[in-house]
């Protein structure tokens, strides 16, 4: 039975992706975005006016791989109409090597 | 240089219901409209841009300077006590205008729950994670205030505060939302010296990085309301149909970040319209109407 091959991830970093979207579906629009990027030393930027990716699945496509959704669960009797956090969190990373100090200054 | 400010009296030494509901020769035309207190309910804010004159901000901005405004002082007080003349925080949030606001808003003789300069003295690049403030707010009705005063021009490159707009509803534990660092509709303070905004106090905010070499200043006072919210502005117009069509449309007003969850966004809107109005049969979409409607009557065929 073939196996696949090993991945090393040896000297590489992560970076994950946190994308709220607007339904379950990972074609949902993105409502809310954020970065954190294991390979760089420096604050994300925010307020960008626009998501990275307009769905899930964009970003799926351009190499970030899923590695959680936020399961369904009704809410408790008589709480279905509170809210509090954002809802349908599709956590997302790619592993990169860490830029040298060259590629950085450069 | 840092001078005590008079102790004031403490709110609950004296009942909010036995005072006087305005003050002498209040002008009502300063109480919000029907349809700002709608928007407020469903954005959670109301921003009035340039409302303090410049030699107001002037003087609070030197006073500033001169350390005069120890944060969280006198908490719990007698809102009129807080700033006697001449300190130019309590000639600001005096003024008629800034006073039927409050008073629209928290009612009349709110109590002074604390107040903080929030000084950032840049350039730096760290922005402040997304929060709600103090703790979980489970009050089923009724909402403090926040009053953010911005003395002087805030720029894009300032970093002034950053709200969620309609994120008032969301019950959620202080800086746990500091994952969020992005919300599509998010507005950034960007104005002019004078601007206040009044805000709900479970609105989600943060202020950002100030990116120039100059302080940047903003003024945060927040209130408690000493009676019930209801009716409190300026309700000459309340029964007026057109007005209440304006109300309904700003009251279904979504926001880009909502999603799925829009239609209990807006049932959340109706609830607390339904609670300031004192009317529990307004509704929109018939959401709540639906939901409620459970029918114990028999009913017997004729045969």
């Amino acid at each position: 039975m073939p196996t696949a091959p090993a991945i090393s991830t040896a000297g590489l970093r992560q970076k994950l992706l946190f994308l709220y979207l607007a339904n379950t579906d990972l074609h949902a629009a993105v409502v809310a975005w954020s970065t954190f990027d294991g390979t760089s030393n420096d604050r994300p930027e925010m307020d960008d006016p626009d998501p990275p990716y307009a769905t899930g699945v964009a970003a799926m496509r351009d190499g970030w791989r899923v590695i959680q959704v936020s399961p369904l669960q009704r809410p408790p009797a008589g709480q279905e109409f509170e809210l509090g956090y954002l809802k349908h969190e599709v956590i997302l990373e790619k592993l990169e090597p860490v830029p040298t100090e060259k590629e950085v200054s450069a | 240089m840092n001078k005590p400010v008079a102790e004031a009296p403490s709110a609950s030494a004296r009942s909010a219901a036995d005072l006087p509901t305005q003050v002498p020769g209040f002008d009502r035309r300063h109480l919000l409209t029907t349809a700002q207190m709608a928007a407020f309910v469903s954005e959670g804010f109301l921003r009035f841009d340039a409302l303090v004159p410049a030699e107001l901000c002037n003087a609070l901005m030197a006073e500033l300077n001169d350390g005069l405004y120890r944060p969280y002082e006198t908490e719990g007080a007698d809102w009129e006590a807080i700033w006697p003349e001449p300190l130019a925080a309590g000639r600001i949030f005096r003024m008629p205008e800034v006073h039927g606001i409050i008073e629209s808003l928290v009612g009349p003789h709110p109590r002074y729950d604390h107040h903080c300069p929030h000084l950032r003295t840049g350039p730096d690049n760290g922005h402040q994670g997304l929060h709600q403030d103090a703790e979980f707010d489970p009050r089923p009705s009724g909402f403090d205030i926040q009053v953010s005063f911005f003395p002087h021009d805030i720029g894009p490159e300032h970093g002034g505060t950053m709200f969620v707009p309609g994120s008032h509803f969301r019950r959620v534990h202080e800086s746990e939302i500091g994952r969020y660092q992005n919300v599509l509709g998010q507005v950034q303070t960007v104005c002019k010296a004078g601007t206040l905004v009044f805000w709900h106090a479970d609105l989600w905010h943060a202020g950002r990085a100030n990116r120039t070499a100059t302080e940047r200043y903003m003024f945060k006072l927040r209130l408690n309301p000493m009676v019930r919210q209801l009716k409190l502005w300026n309700t000459d117009d309340l029964h007026d149909p057109a007005v209440i069509a304006g109300v309904k449309k700003v009251l279904k007003r979504g926001q880009p970040w909502f999603g799925q969850q829009n239609r209990i966004e807006t049932m959340n809107r109706v609830r607390l319209w339904r609670e300031l109005t004192g009317d529990p049969t307004f509704d929109l979409n018939m959401y709540w109407t639906r939901t409620g409607n459970a029918p114990q009557a028999g009913y017997r065929p004729v045969r």
